[in-house]
This record gives C-alpha cells, sequence and structure tokens, in this order.
C-alpha cells in the first residue's frame, strides 16, 4: 500500500501542482490565526505552566493564536464547512471529507522547511494526501494500547484474546466482569482486526473495509465480548476510574489513561498485543479561504520546528511526528516516553478511517458506518 | 418656555406613545412578537424539521440520506434490537416514576401537614438543596457510590449482607456485576436525580387538601387508612400526575446517566445521539426523537383529562 502510494505520488506531482492553487511564498503575518481543534492539542500553559507551546510563537510571528476547541470529528467538519478558521487538527475521521467538500487547500511542502523532519512513515499518508497531493501537515499520532493491571498481568498479554475471549487470567480467575471495551461503533474494527490473526480464511485485509460475511463474524465476535463487558467505556476518565473501583484488570485503551494512572503509582501498564492495534492521526489542515493564510503557514512550521511536538506528546500521551523531537529535548519528551506511547510499533497500527460502502473490495461491497452504529447499538444491547 | 407650555415639543417618546393609544393592538402584536417568533420558529419549527426528517430513509448501501417521504424508517424501529431500546427505556421510566411516587409520599406528605415553622423551611432546603449542585457531579459521586469497591458494596459487607447483595446482582437482566453495572444502579441514580421533581409538586397539592375533610372523614367513622384512600389520595392525584409528568419525561429524554451508569445499554436519548453525526443516520435518529414525543403526547393528553394542570 505504502509503495503504492509512493509511486502515484512521483507520478501524479507533476500533473497535481499545476490544478491545486497553493501558496508560493509566504509573506509577513497578519496578527492571527484562527485554528479549530481538540480539546488540549493547542496549549499556552494556562492549564498546566509546564505546558505551553504558543506564547512563543506568537512572540516570535506576531501571530495571535485563537482556539476553537471541538470534541467531535463532525464537530470540526461544521466548523470547517461554515468557515471563518484557518486550520483545523483534522483526524482520520474528518479529514478525507474535508478535501471531498474542498473545504480545505492543498499545501505547498516546500513553505514548511521543517517537512523534511516529518517521519517517512507519515508523509504521504493516505488520509490527508489525494493523488499526490498534500492537504495537511501530521500533527499527532496514537495507537488504541491494551491496558492491564500488572497484579494480575505479572507479563503483558500477548493477544487481545484477554478482552474477546471467555478464559480464566494469570490470578486464576475468569475474565468476565473485570474487561472493558469502547462504546463506539469504531471498536467493530478492533474486533475485526483480532479476526485477521485468528480467522484469516475470512480474508480481511482491512478492518474498515469489511464485506457482509466478514462483519458478521466480527458482530459475532463482539456478541461473545458482550458476556464479558459489565460497562463499555466511553469516557477516558471513567475508564479510569473502572480501573480503581470496579475491578477491571484489561481493556482497549489510549496511552493518555495508562499515562496517568501510572502517574498516580497504580499497577497498570499497556501493551500491543500480537494483532496489532488500531489507531489515530491527525493532520493540521488550512481551509480554502483561510483569512491568514502567512500566519497559518508559520503555525504549520511551527508545529514541527518548536517544543510542541516533543510536550504534546507527553500531554496527550501520543507520538509526535517528527522522530527526532522524542530525543532532541525541544521538550520534555524521552525515547523511552516515545516508546511508551507506541513510537516504535507505527507499523502494527492500522489508522482510523471512515468504513465506506465503496472500498477496495468494490463498488457497494463494504458496510457503510452508519450500519455500524445501529449494529453496535444492537450488539451492546445483547442483541 | 413661554409657548409650549399649553403643547409642548412631542419627542419620538410621546409620538409612539400616541401611535399606541390610537392603535393599541400594534402595541400588542409587538408585545408578543418575540414569543412568538421563538414558540413558532425555533421550538415548533425545529420540531417540525424534525419531523420531516423522519419520514425520510437512508439508502442502504451508499448511506445517502434519499429524501423522500416514506414510512421504512418508523418500520425500522420495530426491528428488535431498535425496539429493545424503546421498551427499555419506557420501562425505565415507568419504574423510576412509580418508585419516586412511593418515595415523595412519604416525604411531601409530612412536609405538607406535619412540618411546621422552621421545620418546614428545612424541608424546603433538604429537597432543594441537591438541586443546586451539578447533575454531572451528582451522578459521578453515584458512581463512584455504587462501584463494586464503593461505600455500599463495603456497607453491606460490613454488616454480613453481602451475600444478600450479591444474590440481588445475581437476579437476571437488572443484575450485573456491580451496582453501578447493572440496571438497579441507572435506576436507583435516576430515582435520585429526579426525586426532587415529584416531592414539590406532590407537596403542593397535599398542602391544598382541606383538613376540614380530613375531620369529616373521621367523624364518619372512616380510619387512616380509608380517609387516606378514599380523600387525601384523589384529591392529591394531581399532584402526583404533575410530578410524574417530570420523572417520567425527564428518564425518557435523558442520555448522561445511563453512559456513565449501568451496562452501557443503549437508551433512546444515547442511540439518537449517536445515530446523526458521522453515522449520517438523521431519519433514524429523528424517529427515534419521534418516540418520547409520542409517548408524552399521549401521557399529558391522558394526565390533562385527570386535572393535573390544576396543580401547577
Amino acid at each position: 500500500m505504502k509503495r503504492l502510494l509512493v509511486s502515484t505520488t512521483i507520478l501524479a506531482f507533476s500533473a497535481a501542482t499545476v490544478a491545486s492553487a497553493q501558496m508560493t511564498a509566504v509573506g509577513d503575518g497578519e496578527g492571527q490565526v484562527d485554528i479549530v481543534a481538540w480539546p488540549g492539542y493547542v496549549e499556552r500553559g494556562e492549564t498546566d505552566a509546564a505546558f505551553d507551546w504558543v506564547t512563543r510563537f506568537e512572540e516570535a510571528t506576531g501571530c495571535k493564536v485563537n482556539v476553537k476547541t471541538a470534541n467531535t470529528s463532525d464537530e470540526m467538519v461544521a466548523l470547517m464547512n461554515e468557515g471563518g478558521f484557518d486550520l483545523v487538527t483534522a483526524s482520520g475521521d474528518a479529514s478525507l471529507r474535508l478535501v471531498a467538500g474542498k473545504r480545505v487547500q492543498a499545501i505547498n511542502t516546500d513553505l514548511i522547511p521543517s517537512w523534511a523532519n516529518v517521519d517517512d512513515r507519515l508523509k504521504d499518508a493516505s488520509w490527508f494526501t489525494v493523488d499526490g497531493v498534500h492537504y495537511g501537515v501530521p500533527y499527532q499520532w496514537g495507537p488504541n494500547v491494551l491496558m492491564y493491571n500488572t497484579e494480575v498481568f505479572p507479563e503483558a498479554p500477548t493477544s487481545w484474546a484477554v478482552v474477546f475471549e471467555p478464559m480464566d487470567l494469570p490470578d486464576g480467575k475468569p475474565n468476565k466482569g473485570r474487561v472493558q471495551a469502547y462504546d463506539g461503533p469504531i471498536h467493530i474494527a478492533d474486533a475485526a482486526q483480532y479476526l485477521m490473526a485468528h480467522k484469516p480464511e475470512l480474508g480481511i485485509t482491512s478492518p474498515y473495509e469489511l464485506n457482509e460475511d466478514q462483519y458478521k463474524a466480527a458482530l459475532d465476535l463482539l456478541r461473545q465480548q458482550r458476556e464479558l463487558v459489565s460497562r463499555y467505556w466511553h469516557d477516558a476518565f471513567i475508564q479510569m476510574d473502572d480501573f480503581k473501583n470496579e475491578g477491571v484488570v484489561a481493556s482497549g485503551s489510549w496511552p493518555f489513561q495508562v499515562n496517568l494512572l501510572k502517574s498516580e503509582g497504580l499497577p497498570i501498564s499497556s501493551t500491543i498485543p500480537e494483532e496489532g492495534a488500531t489507531g489515530w492521526a491527525d493532520t493540521t489542515m488550512m481551509h480554502v479561504d483561510a483569512a491568514h493564510p502567512n500566519c497559518a503557514y508559520k503555525w504549520m512550521e511551527h508545529t514541527l520546528s518548536s517544543n510542541l511536538q516533543s510536550d504534546l506528546s507527553v500531554w496527550f500521551g501520543s507520538n509526535p511526528v517528527t522522530p527526532a523531537s522524542c530525543t532532541d529535548g525541544s521538550g520534555a519528551q524521552t525515547a523511552e516516553g516515545c516508546t511508551a506511547n507506541g513510537m516504535d510499533d507505527f507499523e502494527k497500527i492500522r489508522f482510523w478511517t471512515t468504513p465506506v460502502a465503496n472500498c477496495a473490495q468494490g463498488e457497494g461491497a463494504c458496510v457503510p458506518y452508519y450500519r455500524w452504529v445501529s449494529d453496535y447499538i444492537g450488539v451492546i444491547g445483547g442483541r | 418656555m413661554t409657548g409650549t407650555a399649553a403643547h409642548p415639543a412631542r419627542g419620538p417618546g410621546d409620538r409612539l406613545t400616541g401611535l399606541f393609544w390610537r392603535r393599541p393592538k400594534l402595541l400588542t402584536a409587538l408585545l408578543i412578537a418575540p414569543p412568538l417568533l421563538w414558540l413558532g420558529v425555533v421550538y415548533v419549527g425545529s420540531l417540525v424539521a424534525l419531523l420531516i426528517q423522519s419520514f425520510y430513509s437512508i439508502d442502504r448501501f451508499s448511506g445517502i440520506v434519499v429524501k423522500e417521504f416514506t414510512l421504512r424508517t418508523y418500520a425500522e424501529l420495530l426491528i428488535p434490537s431498535n425496539f429493545d431500546v424503546i421498551v427499555r427505556t419506557v420501562t425505565m421510566a415507568a419504574a423510576v416514576t412509580l418508585a419516586s411516587v412511593v418515595v415523595a409520599f412519604p416525604v411531601a406528605f409530612f412536609a405538607a401537614r406535619h412540618a411546621k415553622g422552621r421545620w418546614k423551611a428545612v424541608f424546603y432546603l433538604g429537597i432543594m438543596l441537591p438541586l443546586w449542585s451539578s447533575y454531572l457531579v451528582k451522578v459521578y459521586a453515584w458512581k463512584l457510590i455504587l462501584a463494586k469497591e464503593g461505600i455500599v458494596t463495603w456497607a453491606a459487607e460490613g454488616i454480613g449482607a453481602g451475600n444478600l447483595l450479591n444474590a440481588v446482582l445475581a437476579l437476571p437482566v437488572i443484575g450485573g456485576n456491580s451496582l453501578s453495572t447493572s440496571y438497579i444502579g441507572t435506576f436507583l441514580v435516576f430515582l435520585y436525580v429526579w426525586l426532587p421533581y415529584m416531592i414539590l409538586p406532590m407537596q403542593a397539592s397535599l398542602e391544598r387538601v382541606p383538613t376540614s375533610m380530613l375531620e369529616a372523614s373521621a367523624d364518619l367513622g372512616a380510619g387512616g387508612w380509608r380517609t387516606f384512600r378514599s380523600v387525601i389520595l384523589p384529591l392529591a392525584l394531581p399532584g402526583v400526575i404533575a410530578g410524574s409528568i417530570f420523572t417520567f419525561s425527564l428518564t425518557l429524554g435523558d442520555y448522561i446517566i445511563p453512559q456513565i451508569i449501568g451496562s452501557s445499554r443503549f437508551f433512546i436519548g444515547q442511540t439518537v445521539y449517536s445515530l446523526q453525526g458521522t453515522a449520517g443516520n438523521i431519519p433514524l435518529a429523528a424517529a427515534f426523537a419521534v418516540v418520547p414525543i409520542a409517548i408524552m403526547l399521549v401521557y399529558l393528553t391522558v394526565a390533562r383529562k385527570m386535572g393535573a394542570f390544576d396543580a401547577l
């Protein structure tokens, strides 16, 4: 897939650059830049003085940073459709919608000197690169890890089976009622990924592109999981509470919860099992009618060249898109920290995209997302 | 100053007053226009938009909304997994309402008929106090109270009732791994959160039951139970029904409590929330949203017949 992308990139490059209206030079700043971002993504030291990657940018460029936080990808798309913003930190389920809706513009990477430092594994990623044209700059990424209690698991579990199959855990007690799963329909992809490894005869190639048979198998696995799960998790803080007070010992989770629970001294650790994991990757994208394009370009450069990548990855439990940020001391992140957040497991991670009917298996061959939603409601309800 | 004493210069304010005096209907129209716009456009308008959406359907293959009127989306409400959601929500709302009546009645009765002076103030305060703190804080607090390693389990084990608690949790359907992951927990929190809305109207209607009627009942030889059944309850019924409108409709529409406490099984509110957005299944979300409206319309019609709104 990656090789294919690179070759098409080279092919498309000459043609595509002509078609798209990219900027050709970055001039003086316009005095401000308006960003739509996930909560906690653009910090100026107000939540915690140690986490500030805005103040110095404002001082250096004279571009005041205005942030509008959005809690869901839908909200982000809606805000960008509305207009009045320059940039958005779009996730994989929003980025292609924004490109298809022509709400974001192609980025001239030549104007972003630090583009060269971007992780080669991300430079042409399919969630923001269309026909070889880049519609943004990678911002940050992270895996959905398997969080577990180290008192129950002296050694890290090697398979997601602990949350999917009824079994006795190493402490001799059954896993029923002691494991959790995410309550969002995208968890169907985690089940599909488990089946990729354990039922190869289904022929699943991507957990986000499932035909009817593969989809049905994934739902059956989730019905089995329903028997084991007392409560699905939705909110990061509720999940942490369940690990503390409900006797939950294993669940899919984010490094965010793992790091916080560890920092409280609880016997918690995380792993990416042999089947791999799902994950998310966010991209800074620029509105097609951005009112402050120069400041926007300056910000994109800033996201790659400052303490932002390093400190944000500590703050959020995510990974920098510039690998050097793990070790160059630009912020508080360390090589160990990056490893804990999944930096070395990139190849094992299948990044979240919105399931659509027209997929690699053919036109209308895959089950679209809206059915994932209604069927997952049924599964959780015991159907 | 001389000539103006008889005919003072008329400012725009005076002219406006004159206009309103000559055309009183204009003033009325201007005064009711903002609330009318609010009700007509914002409130009824959005409801109508919702209703229209629910008659659209989603194309099964492309996932695109087909803007042609059909009842297919409503038929989808009847497939088992969706119908479960409706039954689950309505059952919970009914259970919460009945339990609130039972719990609230003695409290309201005492506050209305026995508490005097300062005690009455204490009662009002006690009932209202929980309403002053954030709903979310209360729900999160209850999550901790009901947790497997929380205070209820701890206390039950302390007094030797641990087995009883486990027996209750072992019940099919309503049981679970712990109180906070079972329907019992969801029910308890709903009951706690909506109880004041039952007590207050109930108390108002109980206060209006004339003491003379109770005396008359006693004079005619009725015992306490008979007086309660034949005099107090019928007279207080409008208040009970008014309270039940609150508890029933609030439970029907809530989507936060079942998400934090319970077995994660979806209620109507949560279902609506997850069907819109990325899923893009607006028609089904709208159809689901119409369900509580329909139920409440029926409920309110019955309640009005029973005189519930006289107590408000």
